[in-house]
């Protein structure tokens, strides 16, 4: 990690003109030993920090525009964990990139997903790539280390929702940190902007007992519905599964073609056809049927006359 | 905190809306009744700015009817909702606009259709084959578009309603207790216990 390290500590990142004056503390880590080499900017970080960045959203001159909304899911059931995320980058109100990688693989073993500042997320996950020792990390002390980590940048700027997701001996385990410093164990996570809308669909079909193939569909499924209802969400879909032999990349859909078309042939737990609402229910009808003697044709609407008025219409005419 | 739905299926609309009056943090009241039954086949569900809510709701109320009277023959749903929406974008322009949203259920005798109209207090108005307005439309919209369909039965609308209902009740960290559910078919405009 040293050798990685040492590239950051030789190169100034601030500007000439930028003060910097005390630029480099070692930060001195007092909190469960998280490790000390980063070079912090000088006096106030979070100044420093939105001075470049839009991360409190009120500075749209903004060298570095950080992306903000996205959809991510991951949930566990008896097969395993679901990954499942989207692949948008906004930045304002339009679109930066439509093929972000939101899911890092950490080691065959772990998954992170990242909502939230993309450049925070891939920042500390590289951080976390470090993890490797003699033995395999159990995910709880993956994600603890992680949220330790963006625990000492509190208060500084940083804004970061992520799940890490793995197999260790004790079976799937799923961790939801962001940058606060939660850190959850459970078994359904949605983090993001098109969280609620991907929930929607996640909670109804949930259960421990899914099938694979019923399971990728779920978490193919709940993002799309959050990529159809969240315009910060959207472009293409990429699938995990987190197994006991390591994680396996499962695919990449385009959201437009789920909705119209679905995930293709002979995909297994996939219904056959879009998933889009007005594809899914094209030729059926809610009008009713007349049936035999009705009146069909006629005045719209109920007559007045045939209910009791409490007020006289008109006065009798003389 | 409001939410009310509106669910279109085989020949009816179903409209339900959450029956808290709060004010502040507090709540005021836990059944109250958010709904106006417009005519024999409209309903409308009313949410926002409380005070403008109900002036606006009465005064739709009474128009609506002051046309029957007139006429007498009642505004089929289209035209009802038309106007309604008319009221709100005239408003909107003078220094005390109504703030409500509002759902409009009905069933449309000549087509024998079910009719929902999603009106907000800008005076958009959408027709639409189901419908969410508050905090439940972040979590329901994608249930609904997941398990709608138009020709369901009033048993299988029932049982999408409850999902968002459900779905509310395990995500949403308010709880919004009891819904008011009418129903709007050929028969008529009728209220059903969940």
């Amino acid at each position: 990690m040293n050798s990685i390290l040492s590239r950051f500590s030789s190169t100034n990142a601030l500007p000439a003109n930028f003060d910097n004056e005390g630029g480099r503390q070692d930060f001195q880590d007092s909190i469960n030993g998280a490790p000390a080499q980063f070079d912090l900017p000088g006096t106030e970080p979070a100044r420093f920090l939105s001075q470049y960045t839009d991360v409190d959203s009120s500075n749209p001159a903004a060298r570095i525009k950080l992306q903000h909304g996205t959809t991510t899911l991951a949930f566990r059931y008896k097969g395993g964990i679901i990954v499942c995320v989207d692949s948008r980058a906004t930045a304002g109100s339009y679109i930066a990139s439509g093929t972000v990688k939101k899911v890092i693989e950490i080691n065959p073993y772990l998954l992170g997903t990242m909502a939230g500042g993309a450049a925070d997320c891939q920042y500390w996950e590289c951080r976390l790539h470090e993890l490797r020792n003699k033995e395999r990390i159990s995910v709880a002390a993956a994600s603890k280390y992680l949220s330790n980590i963006v625990y000492s940048y509190k208060g500084m700027g940083l804004s970061m929702g992520t799940m890490i997701c793995g197999w260790d001996k004790t079976g799937p385990a799923l961790f939801y940190v962001d940058s606060d410093g939660t850190r959850l164990k459970g078994d359904v996570f949605s983090v993001g902007s098109g969280s609620t809308f991907a929930y929607g669909v996640l909670d109804q079909g949930y259960h421990w007992d899914l099938t694979d193939a019923e399971a990728q569909e779920l978490g193919r499924r709940s993002i799309y519905a959050a990529t159809h209802r969240d315009a910060y969400s959207g472009n293409t879909i990429n699938l995990y599964h987190v197994k006991e032999e390591g994680w396996e990349f499962i695919a990449n859909y385009d959201a437009m073609n789920l909705h119209y078309d679905g995930p293709g042939d002979n995909v297994p737990g996939a219904p056959g056809g879009g998933y889009g609402w007005d594809v899914r229910t094209q030729g059926l009808s809610s009008k009713l049927e007349a049936t035999e003697g009705q009146q069909t044709s006629g005045q719209g609407g109920r007559f007045a006359d045939e209910q009791p008025l409490t007020a006289s219409v008109q006065p009798p005419q003389a | 905190m409001e939410c009310s739905f509106g669910i279109t299926g085989k020949g009816y609309t179903i409209i339900a809306s959450d029956s808290n009056a709060a004010r502040s943090i507090v709540k005021m009241k836990t059944d109250e009744d958010k709904q106006k039954v417009l005519s024999d086949h409209l309903v409308m569900t009313y949410s926002g700015e409380s005070g403008d809510t109900l002036q606006f709701s009465e005064y739709i109320e009474r128009n609506l009817r002051l046309y029957g009277i007139r006429n007498h023959v009642e505004l089929r749903p289209r035209a009802a909702a038309s106007w309604i929406r008319a009221q709100i974008a005239d408003s909107l322009r003078t220094r005390n606009a109504y703030q409500v949203n509002l759902l409009l259920g009905g069933f449309d005798l000549p087509t024998s259709e079910p009719a929902l109209y999603w009106v907000d207090y800008l005076g958009t108005l959408a027709t639409v084959p189901f419908a969410a307005h508050g905090y439940g439309a972040f979590f329901a919209l994608s249930t609904l578009d997941r398990y709608h369909r138009p020709d369901m039965s009033l048993e299988e609308g029932l049982d999408l309603l409850r999902r968002c209902i459900n779905e509310l009740k395990t995500r949403f960290i308010v709880d919004l207790g009891t819904f008011k559910v009418r129903v709007v078919d050929r028969e008529g405009v009728r209220e059903v216990k969940l």
